[in-house]
């Protein structure tokens, strides 16, 4: 009797060892929600790519720890499909950090389980301002649709000289946020917003024409549009120059969604003149940056790019080392959220740092002009304003409180 | 606003809707097979487009025209493989393989060309704007209404007044009276079959510029071609175009004045069209 309860004793202890010993070995298991088929599926590709060029040029990031990335695929923008993924993810591959999430709703209806399951969340591009406010689990290395709306609302006054103007959006959660922001900025500098017009939705590129023939009909002098990047941006180069609306003295402004790098080559001399502000374009002229591009371009071909969704995967990538460095490969959900906040990283796009009080990106703005030089297009760098908050949770707006 | 640019806007839109959708109208309604895999075919065309002015320096009228004839033959090879076994199965099961044969087709693009979205250079002459005289218009939209014009006289013609268009005819209406007449059924089918896909195949590159291309294509805009199709009624192709006319004009004009719309308005029209007219505004009743 004795001898045998000692026994199971010893058994039970021996086992308590064995699960504490895989413990350590763990390696740390990151879910990645993109939308690889479908509308987005390019999105995806640049998430994923600048996701791998930063494991390969930083190979040692992770120190002893191991990382394994487990990729589910969004398909669509409703933000369905992303929530039964990352409810997969959470339940059945047991991951312990999660990241990816493209389209606003995705992050969106995703954003309850991350608190539910106590999951931290690196959001590498839904840009909606109040996204960062629906969990404490979310940290976003992205950008919010405020900080590019903000900029190009204030500029468009200050540099373009404009009094009026209409904005084109698409009707969802970050178009209206794009809308309000600059709306916002342009009046506050004296501007007048005289229409704004909703142009369809994420899910498929809509016909631009009857949108922009009723911009051009309202004769402003700058027209804000916000639409998804990708082939959405390419309709509108199209249509704005079909329509004439260039020679109609309405200047087409945006956020930089409008001018994906990997597709500003094939729009032509369409986007030559088109003035963006944004985070990052591949023009960006820094150490950091040249070695990101060089490095893209010997792995994936001569003419492929790295656009802003790229180099959001490089630095969501290189948050979550950092997140698992600092937490000794245990990632407790509380302190990954401290090792987050606060965190600072030289990215391609200039210094970055995550806001400890919003969870939310502090970054570089680049105002940025397309022109040609030696037959190519490039963005040229008109202006920067350095480390810019997300203004919709500084100026408390609507949703933001 | 002008009404004159909102016309010839809307008009532009329902010629788009025309082009890629009335290859469906000749399989789908003559034939009388339900064939979803319609798109495929629109989008094969459009990448015969591409790949054929990227690579072979093809201008793209030329281009257009090669685009026909080869997904034409490419159709006639998928009709005596696989289509023609299912010419007397039931509608679910036309339905079935040709979905089957869609997702087929996006995955072999993906994987042969890639996910990103092919542009087509149009020609400087059909870029910019047109001088009309009493105004100036997207010279193409312009070019649109011009294809599609032509397109439809040229189908109607085609089957109203020749013999072979009347053999169709006559095996669509009756076809084991037609067969012992000693037409020979099968082949007509062939024929038409490759007609409806080289058709959509110009569909796909002419419809381009609008409607962008991708591996994604055929699906996306199949309720498109479905709504047309439904709208003009089976088999007519003078119908199917004024319904695209209709469909595109009301959708242009109630976007323009609506935008929050969206794409509601297309489908509550098809809802009012249909429950008014069940078989289409230009169907026969009782088929």
């Amino acid at each position: 009797m004795r001898i045998s309860k000692a026994f199971k004793l010893g058994l039970v202890a021996a086992s308590f060892a064995a699960v504490a010993a895989t413990a350590q070995a763990q390696t740390v298991k990151v879910g990645v929600v993109l939308p690889y088929s479908g509308v987005g599926a390019e999105f995806a590709q640049q998430v994923d790519r600048g996701m791998q060029v930063f494991m390969k040029l930083n190979p040692n990031a992770f120190g002893p720890y191991k990382v394994e990335l487990i990729k589910r695929d969004s398909k669509n923008p409703s933000g369905a499909e992303a929530k039964t993924a990352v409810q997969e993810l959470i339940t059945q591959e047991k991951v312990d950090i999660l990241t990816g999430f493209i389209y606003s709703p995705d992050a969106i209806a995703s954003a309850s389980l991350f608190t539910e399951a106590k999951k931290p969340a690196v959001i590498m591009n839904a840009g909606t301002a109040w996204i960062t406010n629906l969990s404490p689990m979310i940290a976003r290395v992205s950008f919010s649709m405020w900080h590019a709306g903000h900029a190009m609302g204030e500029a468009s006054v200050k540099n373009l000289k404009a009094k009026t103007a209409v904005v084109g959006y698409s009707d969802f959660p970050p178009g209206r946020d794009s809308l309000d922001a600059f709306k916002r900025a342009f009046e506050a500098n004296g501007g007048k917003v005289i229409d704004a017009i909703p142009m369809g939705g994420p899910g498929q590129v809509p016909d631009f024409t009857p949108f922009f023939q009723r911009a051009k009909d309202r004769k402003p002098d700058v027209f804000f549009v916000f639409v998804p990047s990708g082939d959405h941006a390419v309709a509108v180069m199209k249509t704005y120059n079909a329509l004439g609306m260039r020679q109609a003295g309405i200047k087409l402004v945006g956020p930089g969604d409008l001018t994906p790098d990997y597709k500003l080559q094939g729009m032509g001399d369409d986007a030559v003149g088109l003035i963006t502000a944004h985070h990052y374009n591949a023009d960006l002229d820094n150490a950091h940056n040249k070695r990101f591009v060089e490095t893209w371009k010997k792995d994936y071909g001569a003419n492929a790019t790295p656009d802003f969704m790229a180099v959001q995967g490089y630095d969501g990538m290189a948050a979550i080392a950092h997140a698992v460095v600092a937490m000794k490969g245990r990632m407790d959900p509380e302190g990954t959220m401290n090792a987050l906040k606060g965190w600072k990283f030289d990215s391609p796009r200039g210094p970055i740092s995550i806001d400890p009080a919003t969870r939310d990106i502090v970054m570089n703005e680049y105002l940025s002009e397309v022109v040609k030089q030696g037959g190519r297009l490039v963005q040229k760098n008109i202006g920067v304003i350095t480390a810019v908050k997300d203004m919709c949770k500084e100026l408390k707006e609507g949703k933001c409180k | 606003m002008d009404p004159a640019s909102i016309l010839l806007g809307g008009f532009a839109s329902g010629m788009v809707l025309f082009i890629v959708s009335v290859g469906l109208s000749v399989t789908m309604g003559l034939m009388g097979f339900v064939n979803l895999a319609h798109g495929g075919f629109a989008m094969l065309g459009g990448y015969v487009i591409v790949l054929a002015m990227k690579h072979w320096g093809l201008s793209f009228v030329p281009a257009l025209a090669l685009a026909f004839f080869a997904i034409a033959a490419f159709s006639v090879v998928l009709e005596r493989l696989l289509y023609s076994r299912l010419y007397r199965a039931q509608e679910l099961d036309q339905v079935l393989f040709t979905i089957g044969l869609v997702f087929v087709m996006t995955a072999a693009v993906t994987l042969g060309v890639g996910p990103e979205t092919q542009v087509i250079r149009l020609p400087d002459w059909l870029r910019g704007q047109t001088d009309l005289g009493f105004m100036t218009y997207r010279t193409y939209s312009l070019a649109l209404i011009v294809a599609g014009t032509l397109l439809v006289i040229a189908l109607w013609l085609g089957f109203e007044r020749t013999r072979y268009g009347a053999r169709i005819r006559a095996a669509v209406d009756n076809r084991r009276m037609a067969q012992s007449l000693g037409i020979d059924v099968g082949r007509l089918f062939t024929v038409a079959f490759a007609l409806g896909s080289g058709l959509a195949a110009v569909g796909g590159g002419l419809g381009a510029e609008i409607l962008g291309l991708d591996p994604n294509y055929p699906l996306r805009y199949l309720v498109y071609f479905l709504i047309v199709v439904a709208v003009g009624g089976l088999g007519k192709v003078t119908g199917v175009f004024f319904a695209a006319i209709l469909i595109g004009v009301l959708d242009f004009v109630l976007k323009i004045y609506f935008p929050k719309g969206g794409t509601i308005f297309i489908y509550a029209l098809t809802l009012i069209l249909l429950l008014a007219r069940p078989h289409g505004l230009f169907g026969k009743r009782g088929t």
